[in-house]
């Protein structure tokens, strides 16, 4: 009989090694019954689940503006769930992180403002993703501090913290940025055309974007696996009083932890202005900081495995914009099938796990 | 502002903190257990669609509490299951369930988007009505806001004037210490998490049988994070719990008032004001600075000062139990 204080943090990825194959089994499981669960929900809803994937497929990748729609989507998801394998691999849940995109997209919009038709357009492109860093990052260094210092569970930091940006982009748009004439929840006046980052024809998606995302994943995949840096930071996260007395500087770590995830949201922040919006919106953050917790939480903070997945549920949100007029049910059964497949991931985890105890008792 | 405005005023925020005192006190029974249920917002969203559902169906207000407490005990076995069962992250599994339930009743909420329905009917108390100021504030509402006066004194005098309350304060501080004399943490954990989730269900009904009548997509979108920051707001006691709910009731019933004079800020800014006051709130109990402040207090002003503002959360919230 002992408390375990561990299990309020996320695993570390070395409790995986032990016994794959029962692991295995369980998420095969999880996926099955996942599966299940969805098919009841959607015959409930009177639909035959086989219409609804094909529908969702279609919604996806039926047209080439569809497709480079998910890129669209995929780009702050990769970004999101890259930094956030620094925060979980700290054993932090950084809930701040839709807070991190907004305050990101604000930054962005203010240095746009500030110096477009005075300096070149390009240069202001990058000065607006550099100030979304920023931006994203201070905002990630607020709830590390509130977290390090103020001794504050870093899940209601970021939480309060996430409301506290939101209020500030609204308050942004319908005060001191609102249009010419009336404030709307549409958002600030558009950028020029100049400002807008290149994209693919007429489409949503942007390259330079996706290769940014795509630069920062592969960093954090090195990071993780190849540097002392990462080493250390798991050593933090696994056990932090261990780490502190053999001399890793856990302060410093984990607020860096908080540093590095909140810049990365904050670039997601700026690219969703420079990329994809053109404008500041109240709905800046689309939510895909959340969904990127719930990417990393299924793929059990594994950096390999972000790209298939973000992928994956990018191509759900995407392909469920046409359900409500392909089959006349609520687009919203992408996050319904997205949060299924994580529960019963986590069920089986802890399934798994204890099967595996009980085994060695025996 | 003359009189009745005022009245006005405060009658609009005791409707508007009902659901949350539900809501509120529902979450610090689970605290106070060890137990965190992140889930509030999706909670509330579903038990809100499908208590809406219920009552639709059979023209029963009565039978729509009823299931939307049914949903929110069970969201609440599925977080106790993953947490005190299969000792997975609290965190993980409620916020995961906070995205999921919420989806879900949109999902299966839209056959009943703006269908009108039966709504908990206004129930006057005759004589107490007429009293001046009091009676308009307090003796004009329906059975649902004297239900939750009457949850709050219930669960004061629970926790804090019975054995049972001592126990389940104690699950949530010393559980190793309970379980040495002989209370079953696991089994009291369950009880405790499953009756909280109920209240946050009846919270959800609240909103769409009472105060929202109705249901829309992401009808009560908010509410469950403001409910888990006035929990922490309340230093996890009850009423303080519930004192948080009508504060939160006051700033929006007035952000509504003044938002014909100050035209340029959206009402939408002012219900941030719950989280900073979390943040702030958590910050003066949480560090040790406030400690040393006190320390310079005469000495019998320090012990009801420190009692009065010290509100640390249940020091085994969130841990898991081993218990065998």
């Amino acid at each position: 009989m002992n408390e375990n204080s561990k299990t309020t943090r996320p695993p570390g990825a070395s409790a995986l090694s032990l016994r794959v194959s029962r692991a295995a089994y369980y998420q095969l499981g999880a996926l099955l019954i996942s599966l299940l669960f969805m098919a009841l929900i959607v015959i409930f809803s009177g639909e035959s689940p086989l219409r609804v994937v094909s529908s969702l497929w279609d919604g996806a990748f039926g047209t080439a503006d569809q497709f480079a729609r998910v890129l669209a989507t995929l780009t702050p998801l990769l970004l999101c769930a890259s930094g956030l394998i620094y925060t979980f691999t700290a054993g932090l849940y950084n809930l701040g992180v839709e807070g991190q995109i907004v305050v990101g997209a604000v930054a962005t919009t203010w240095v746009l403002r500030a110096l477009q038709n005075q300096v070149p357009a390009p240069l202001v492109i990058a000065l607006g993703i550099i100030a979304g860093m920023a931006g994203g990052m201070l905002w990630g260094l607020l709830a590390g501090a509130l977290n390090v210092y103020g001794k504050i569970s870093e899940i209601f930091a970021g939480l309060g913290l996430n409301f506290v940006a939101q209020g500030l982009a609204i308050y942004l748009i319908f005060g001191p940025w609102k249009r010419p004439g009336v404030a709307s929840m549409s958002g600030t006046e558009p950028f020029d055309e100049s400002l807008w980052l290149g994209r693919i024809g007429q489409t949503e998606a942007s390259p330079v974007a996706l290769v940014i995302a795509l630069v920062v994943l592969i960093i954090t995949i090195v990071v993780m696996r190849n540097t002392y840096y990462g080493l250390r930071l798991k050593a933090v996260g696994q056990n932090p009083r261990a780490a502190f007395i053999l001399g890793i500087p856990s302060t410093r770590l984990l607020l860096s932890s908080f540093a590095i995830c909140g810049a990365f949201a904050g670039i997601a922040g700026a690219l969703q202005v420079v990329a994809l919006f053109h404008r500041l919106i109240p709905s800046i953050s689309s939510s895909l900081g959340f969904l990127a917790l719930l990417v990393v939480m299924l793929i059990s903070f594994n950096a390999l495995w972000i790209l298939p997945m973000a992928f994956f549920f990018s191509g759900l949100n995407v392909g469920s914009l046409q359900l409500p007029m392909a089959l006349r049910l609520e687009s919203s059964l992408a996050g319904v099938i997205q949060g299924t497949l994580v529960l019963f991931a986590l069920l089986a985890r802890g399934l798994s796990e204890r099967a595996g105890k009980i085994k060695r008792s025996q | 502002m003359d009189f009745n405005q005022l009245i006005v005023i405060l009658a609009t925020a005791i409707a508007t903190a009902t659901p949350l005192v539900f809501a509120s006190i529902g979450e610090t029974i689970t605290e106070r257990a060890g137990v965190i249920n992140l889930s509030a917002e999706g909670t509330i969203l579903l038990s809100a669609m499908t208590g809406f559902a219920a009552a639709y169906a059979t023209n029963n207000v009565l039978a729509g509490f009823l299931a939307a407490a049914i949903v929110g005990a069970l969201i609440a076995l599925i977080v106790a299951v993953g947490a005190i069962t299969l000792k997975q992250s609290q965190i993980a599994i409620g916020f995961v369930l906070a995205m999921l339930c919420g989806d879900l009743s949109s999902f299966l909420g839209n056959p009943i988007v703006l269908v009108p329905g039966p709504t908990v009917p206004s129930l006057r108390i005759p004589i107490l009505q007429d009293i001046p100021v009091l009676g308009p504030l307090l003796f004009q509402s329906d059975a649902l806001v004297y239900a939750s006066y009457l949850l709050m004194a219930l669960t004061w005098v629970y926790f804090y004037r019975t054995r049972n309350g001592l126990l389940l304060r104690s699950i949530g501080e010393q559980p190793a210490a309970a379980f040495a004399r002989g209370s079953n943490v696991v089994r009291m954990r369950y009880f405790y998490a499953l009756l909280g989730g109920a209240l946050m269900g009846i919270a959800g009904a609240a909103f769409s049988l009472d105060f929202k009548a109705g249901w829309s997509h992401r009808h009560t979108a908010g509410y469950g994070w403001i409910a888990l920051a006035i929990v922490i707001f309340g230093g996890w006691n009850p009423l303080r719990a519930a004192l948080g709910s009508y504060l939160f009731g006051i700033l929006q019933s007035l952000a509504s008032v003044a938002q014909s004079s100050i035209q340029n800020v959206p009402t939408q800014v002012f219900s941030v004001a719950p989280f900073v006051l979390m943040i702030l709130v958590l910050v003066l109990t949480s560090g040790e600075w406030l400690d040393r402040l006190l320390a310079y207090l005469p000495a019998a002003w320090r012990r009801p000062i420190t009692r009065a503002i010290h509100a640390p959360p249940p020091a085994a919230l969130g841990k898991a139990f081993e218990q065998d």
